[in-house]
């Protein structure tokens, strides 16, 4: 019960610091996305991010910061096994999900649907 | 005749012999919707794309005008148009739709009434009998062009303003009944260094101060001589910038006539935050609301000052401040 | 930044800046951070649920069970794009619905459903990642960056 606790609260803060990043400091939403990848990726390497998902769950693994993360993991964990060109094949092994499920959806709605305006 | 600087007075007076408002679906709830000729419910027009949406727009509104003067197209010497898509292609394809001979403008969102003052001169140097000024704008288009895709959640602070979807049209001509037009201010281009495309209002209020500064100068005259003066889409935001620059700039401003076509368009609880805007902003509240209250007897001596900002998508990508520009037109009955 | 630009204005552009700030209405910052919160944090609930509802019917562990989660998110934020009902919550919600994975969703879906009218190749193809692309590619970009360094390091001896 208390995962869904931390979830809601370490989720909303993240959030938080987001719209602090747009009405604060007056960033673009794509400008704010793109911190927050760079920041997962950096904490990914600095092996923060891990423990951070075990603590506060789907709160940390559905910002967009836990891609950055993904991407450092999947560079890292294919650079153990085959070395240093595993950082460019292993890249996209664990947000594979993420980007091909956005795709794929993405298309498939605009077979279907038009804007609304 | 050149009077001043920068102001051109039309010793014959050409007349708006017919002109109309166009608009779209958010528009027919709009506080001005009793004064659109046409109001449509289909945000595409029943058309493929929203580009396409909006030619549609302003063919509406050149039919209507043209049919309210009582003429025919091949009686108009020149169509002068400009709009906010990408090479202004709504004017262009609408051109070619007319076929009457185009001179394609563009001043984004002043460019309705730049088109009015080029319309007025060429009727009353006597090089065209009729000239038909318009300009549309759609806010899909825009949105897709400018800013953000329609459907994308991006949220928008409170001085962004809402494009209006619409055409106005004016037929200008020697003869016929309606507002004459008397005069046009040419403004020039005003850059404060603001750079935020979210805040046009701020960016504009500069630029419409410029003209009517220049306007008051070059004809000699108080703004109290108007029965109203609306500016095009400065919206609250820019509104009140400029009344407070005018008032620095010792011209005195009669608060309960100088107003704005953005303000003036959508009711209190439309989700428009500054208010509307657009190139069609000006030209559908001027050619469907106040051209209707001079009709009535309500309004003698208009002054529209319609207000653009020449930025672009690259512009701003490339770290540029928002440049405006304003240009004035004096209208009476 | 603000600072290298004013230094570039002149006095009349600074002080007409000066004026167009006060008359700004202000963000409402605050109220915008408690939508944020709340929706944010609505939303990894949401998906915490769904991650447990994976490990116990679908038999995916603590660690797999992300990947299916984020598809999951990113099908139903699509969803409400195609419907034309994400920008309104977003509107209200911020960053509660950009941050987390539903606004890249949103992004693509977005862009996608905008430029179909250009065809499906030029329009929908080449504009899909109008502005998810950054987040690819300074994602991928630092990624690299980062893991380099690490492995570096740990060739070096570690720290």
């Amino acid at each position: 019960m208390d995962k869904f606790i931390w979830a809601f609260i370490i989720g909303g803060a993240i959030c938080v610091i987001g719209q602090l990043l747009m009405d604060g400091l007056k960033l673009t939403p794509a400008h704010t996305m793109c911190t927050f990848v760079v920041t997962g990726a950096v904490l990914g390497g600095l092996g923060l991010y891990e423990p951070f998902i075990k603590f506060a769950g789907a709160g940390a693994s559905v910002p967009i910061s836990s891609f950055g993360y993904s991407l450092v993991k999947g560079a890292l964990q294919e650079a153990e096994k085959t070395g240093i060109v595993g950082v460019l094949t292993g890249i996209f092994e664990v947000t594979s999900a993420g980007i091909s499920a956005a795709i794929i959806f993405g298309f498939i709605s605009s077979l279907f649907f038009r804007p609304k305006g | 005749m050149l009077q001043g600087h920068q102001t051109w007075v039309f010793d014959s007076k050409p007349v708006i012999s017919g002109c109309a408002a166009v608009g779209g679906p958010f528009e027919s709830n709009s506080a001005l919707a009793d004064d659109f000729d046409r109001l449509n419910e289909d945000l595409w027009l029943g058309q493929d794309s929203f580009e396409k949406a909006e030619k549609k727009l302003m063919e509406q509104a050149c039919e209507i005008a043209i049919k309210k003067a009582g003429t025919k197209k091949e009686d108009v010497q020149f169509f002068l148009s400009g709009d906010l898509i990408n090479q202004i292609t709504s004017s262009s394809f609408t051109a070619r739709t007319l076929g009457v001979p185009y001179l394609g403008i563009y001043g984004a969102c002043s460019s309705s009434m730049e088109g009015l003052a080029l319309a007025s001169l060429l009727v009353d140097s006597k090089f065209a009998k009729n000239a038909l000024a318009a300009t549309s704008s759609h806010n899909a288009a825009c949105e897709k062009q400018y800013r953000y895709p329609t459907e994308y959640g991006a949220q928008k602070p409170p001085t962004a303003q809402w494009t209006v979807t619409g055409s106005g049209a004016a037929l200008v001509s020697q003869e016929g009944e309606g507002p004459r037009v008397v005069c046009a201010t040419i403004g020039r281009v005003v850059d404060m260094g603001l750079s935020d495309p979210f805040n046009m209002g701020g960016a504009m209020a500069p630029a419409a101060v410029e003209t009517i500064t220049a306007h008051i100068r070059d004809m000699r005259l108080e703004l109290s001589y108007y029965d109203l003066i609306a500016t095009g889409d400065l919206g609250r935001v820019g509104h009140e910038i400029a009344v407070e620059l005018l008032t620095k700039h010792g011209i005195s401003v009669p608060k309960d006539k100088f107003t704005d076509c953005g303000i003036l368009l959508y009711k209190e609880d439309q989700p428009v935050f500054s208010g509307g805007s657009g190139c069609a902003c000006a030209a559908v509240t001027t050619y469907g609301h106040l051209v209707n209250r001079m009709k009535k007897g309500e309004l003698k001596k208009v002054l529209i000052i319609a207000t653009g900002a020449l930025l672009s998508p690259m512009s701003y990508q490339q770290k540029e401040s928002i440049p405006c520009v304003a240009h004035a037109v004096s209208l009476e009955m | 930044m603000s600072s290298k630009k004013k230094k570039n204005l002149t006095p009349t552009q600074q002080q007409y800046q000066q004026i167009a700030k006060s008359k700004e209405p202000k963000r409402p910052i605050l109220l915008n951070s408690i939508k944020a919160f709340l929706v944010g944090g609505l939303i990894c609930v949401i998906g915490q649920a769904i991650k447990m509802g994976f490990i116990h019917y679908f038999e995916f562990t603590e660690e797999t069970a992300g990947n299916p989660t984020i598809a999951v998110l990113i099908f139903i934020s699509t969803l409400l794009t195609s419907f034309g009902v994400y920008d309104y919550i977003a509107q209200w919600a911020g960053a509660g619905t950009a941050v987390p994975v539903t606004g890249f969703a949103n992004t693509v879906t977005s862009a996608a459903l905008e430029h179909r009218t250009e065809g499906f190749v030029l329009g929908v193809g080449g504009n899909m990642f109008k502005i998810a692309g950054p987040v690819i590619v300074f994602g991928v970009f630092s990624a690299f960056v980062v893991a380099i360094i690490k492995l570096t390091i740990e060739a070096l001896g570690g720290i």
